[in-house]
């Protein structure tokens, strides 16, 4: 007995030593593989879920398949909205099975805690879903790539627009997390700039079902404008309590980040004439009208702005893949900000070098129900809004 | 001298497993295995059912992940510091929760969750729905870089072995059989002459103090501190992983942990990642109904009848 133990012994510590000096596999193998994660049944499900997953395979598919003379893999997981899911759903990808790129990410809170754990592992992240612009000034990182939009230029659109017609009062309902609380900073100071004042703002939970107190609140605040703050269905949820409680017969309602679905979704009754910006709609020309006739075949819904950013991101890396040569990320990422975006989606677009995307977003209008085709049609783009006017200028620190 | 084979083996294991399983995971099955241990200590020794037991948790990685973000402590001290500051909720719930019995006391440990629940919900320093992110996992006694993960696993692995042996001792010792007592009979511990609410708030505080171990010990695996973890799911969750391992057995909430995080795990990413709820609820409702005992109590009747 004496004898096993002491055999016991010495095997453990031979493990231990084998083990600790042993070190980690490299991470470039020369296989592309893509994951996309979303919220796949959440409050965002609609505007970066399954479809999120759909468009990138569509990007896959439209570049042949292959990189680097191999098959693309594309691995996909629901982020529950949740940083902590998230973030170790992303840590087992890079770690553990060699995901070389991480895309969609809706949600700023899901996607700060994913890139910090790809920033620490030099993995690229395509984020198409997500709004707060932290992640090109406050935690800018080289190998971060924000696609489609950010708060910056919805302020830029919706808010400025406003504010210049003489909404000067404006009220906050805003959602409580990250998104929220750089959306609500941001738009204030494009409201302050041009004249106008904030007279409340109040936080609700994402996820809120019932927003008739926060409601009230705008109600009794005197604004002239109550600004929505908020995403999915927490916009809808908000405006058809707003409208319940009457408010949108005297006051104005301003959605500062509205998806086509969450759109569709509204009475269009109270959400007429509404204005919004976005970064995409699917009726603007004919290029934009070809692509979203195939994702509709295969969704079942026209797409959204984060649908159609994931796709040309997609393709943009597995270009600048295909040019390179490698999946080494700095090397990919320096051609991808080497090359200029140019699709149905980016347009006079360029990848900044702090990882912004630049390019033309739209101020649209929500059609009244009279004017309308079809249920997919519900837009008027008002005005196009070049990329340098609508995005933060470059911070000097993340010039990567 | 076959349980101490079996012990040695068993370490062995534990050692040489990060070898072939990513060692993040089997720091996870770790850190959640030393939190259903120290719930199952007041469950299955002391018969106490608290439906709050998140909150420690929860505190413990947040109070450890703040510190590290914004003080320049080495991890071990912003554990012991997380570990304190659930000991010292522990003492104050717990004050108030033995003061009755049964649903009622689930009931008050559940309601004192919530409350602070809300109130991480709202305050600045747990950064909300966002949570605490990009937590440093530092080097332990400011010697060992705990930024590779295999490291890092065995550092869990110290923590939850330490935490496990206190457990046994506890179960152990003299304390532990009084628990027994009061769990089987608490008029009778009455009668004998102790004072059986005192017990029980000790044995509630090292529960709380250990499950904050437990939570300090996951946010430096995971470098991120959520809300997830204070959320009333996350105190279903501890049951579940008991109840299925086997309450009142010493390994049992080690094997439940195991089970249901690799549930969680391999659920997740698959096809069936929308079912998972559903099928954890089956798993459930087919060890409530089929073997109460759990794995590990089911396994000990089976040994005890045919050996």
């Amino acid at each position: 007995m004496q004898l096993q133990k002491k055999v016991l012994s010495n095997l453990i510590t031979g493990i231990v030593v084998a083990t600790i000096t042993s070190t980690a596999a490299a991470a470039t193998d020369g296989k592309i593989k893509i994951g996309v994660l979303a919220d796949m049944g959440g409050t965002y499900a609609d505007l970066c879920g399954p479809g999120c997953v759909i468009a990138t395979r569509m990007a896959i598919e439209d570049f042949g398949g292959k990189a680097l003379g191999k098959d693309i893999e594309l691995v996909s997981a629901d982020s529950q909205l949740k940083p902590d899911i998230a973030s170790s759903v992303a840590r087992k990808w890079v770690e553990n099975e060699d995901v070389d790129v991480i895309g969609g990410l809706v949600s700023s809170a899901v996607t700060g805690a994913v890139t910090q754990v790809t920033n620490n592992s030099k993995n690229i992240t395509l984020i198409t879903g997500s709004a707060s612009n932290a992640f090109t000034t406050s935690a800018c990182s080289p190998y971060i790539a924000h696609w489609t939009y950010n708060v910056v230029a919805l302020a830029n659109g919706t808010v400025k627009q406003m504010v210049n017609e003489g909404k000067n009062k404006w009220f906050f309902i805003t959602a409580d997390y990250a998104f929220g609380h750089a959306l609500e900073g941001v738009s204030m100071k494009v409201i302050e700039a041009n004249g106008g004042e904030t007279v409340g703002t109040v936080r609700a939970p994402l996820g809120t079902t019932d927003f008739s107190s926060y409601v009230l609140q705008a109600q009794a605040s005197g604004a002239n404008v109550v600004a929505l703050a908020n995403a999915g269905n927490d916009t809808v949820n908000a405006l058809n309590a707003a409208a319940e409680f009457g408010l949108t017969d005297y006051m104005d309602i301003a959605g500062l980040l509205v998806f086509t679905p969450n759109a569709q979704a509204m009475d269009p009754d109270t959400a007429q004439g509404m204005r919004l910006t976005t970064g995409f709609y699917w009726d603007m020309d004919d290029q934009t009208r070809a692509w979203s006739k195939r994702f509709e075949a295969l969704h079942g819904a026209i797409p959204s702005m984060a649908h159609a950013g994931a796709y040309s991101a997609t393709m943009h890396y597995l270009k600048a893949v295909d040019a390179v040569g490698t999946d080494d990320s700095d090397a990919v990422m320096k051609q991808m900000k080497l090359t200029k975006p140019d699709d149905f989606f980016a347009r006079n677009a360029t990848l900044r070098a702090d990882g912004r995307m630049e390019h033309d977003m739209l101020l649209v209008e929500i059609k009244k129900a009279a004017d309308r085709k079809n249920k997919n049609d519900i837009y008027n783009i008002v005005e196009v809004i070049p990329g340098n006017k609508a995005y933060n200028p470059m911070l000097p620190s993340c010039a990567f | 001298m076959r349980s101490r084979l079996a012990i040695l083996v068993l370490l062995g294991l534990a050692l040489a497993a990060p070898l072939v399983i990513y060692p993040v995971f089997l720091a996870k099955v770790l850190c959640f295995a030393l939190f259903a241990c120290a719930f199952n200590l007041l469950l299955g020794f002391a018969g106490l059912l608290s439906f709050g037991h998140a909150v420690f948790l929860g505190t413990g990685g947040y109070i450890t992940g703040w510190l590290m973000i914004n003080s320049g402590l080495t991890p071990e001290i912003a554990i012991i510091a997380g570990t304190v500051a659930g000991g010292l909720l522990g003492a104050v719930f717990g004050k108030l929760a033995v003061k009755r019995e049964g649903i009622y006391f689930a009931m008050v440990t559940l309601a004192l969750a919530q409350l602070v629940f809300f109130l991480y919900l709202q305050a600045p320093f747990t950064g909300g729905e966002d949570g605490l992110q990009g937590v440093p996992r530092g080097k332990a006694f400011g010697l060992i870089d705990l930024a590779d993960n295999q490291t890092m696993y065995y550092f869990v692995l110290a923590i939850f072995l330490a935490g496990f042996w206190l457990i046994h001792r506890t179960v152990h010792s003299p304390f532990g059989q009084i628990m027994k007592a009061i769990r089987e009979n608490e008029s009778r511990a009455t009668s004998l002459g102790y004072d059986v609410n005192q017990y029980k708030w000790i044995a509630f505080i090292i529960s709380a103090a250990l499950s904050a171990l437990a939570g300090s010990t996951k946010t430096l695996v995971f470098e991120l501190a959520s809300l997830t973890d204070v959320h009333w799911h996350m105190s279903g969750e501890v049951i579940l992983m008991t109840l299925v391992g086997g309450v009142g057995t010493i390994i049992g909430p080690l094997v439940g942990a195991g089970v249901v995080v690799s549930m969680q795990n391999y659920l997740s990413g698959g096809e069936l990642g929308n079912y998972l709820h559903i099928i954890m609820g089956a798993v459930f409702v087919v060890c409530v109904l089929s073997f109460r005992s759990g794995i590990v109590g089911q396994f000990n009747k089976f040994r005890r009848n045919n050996f």
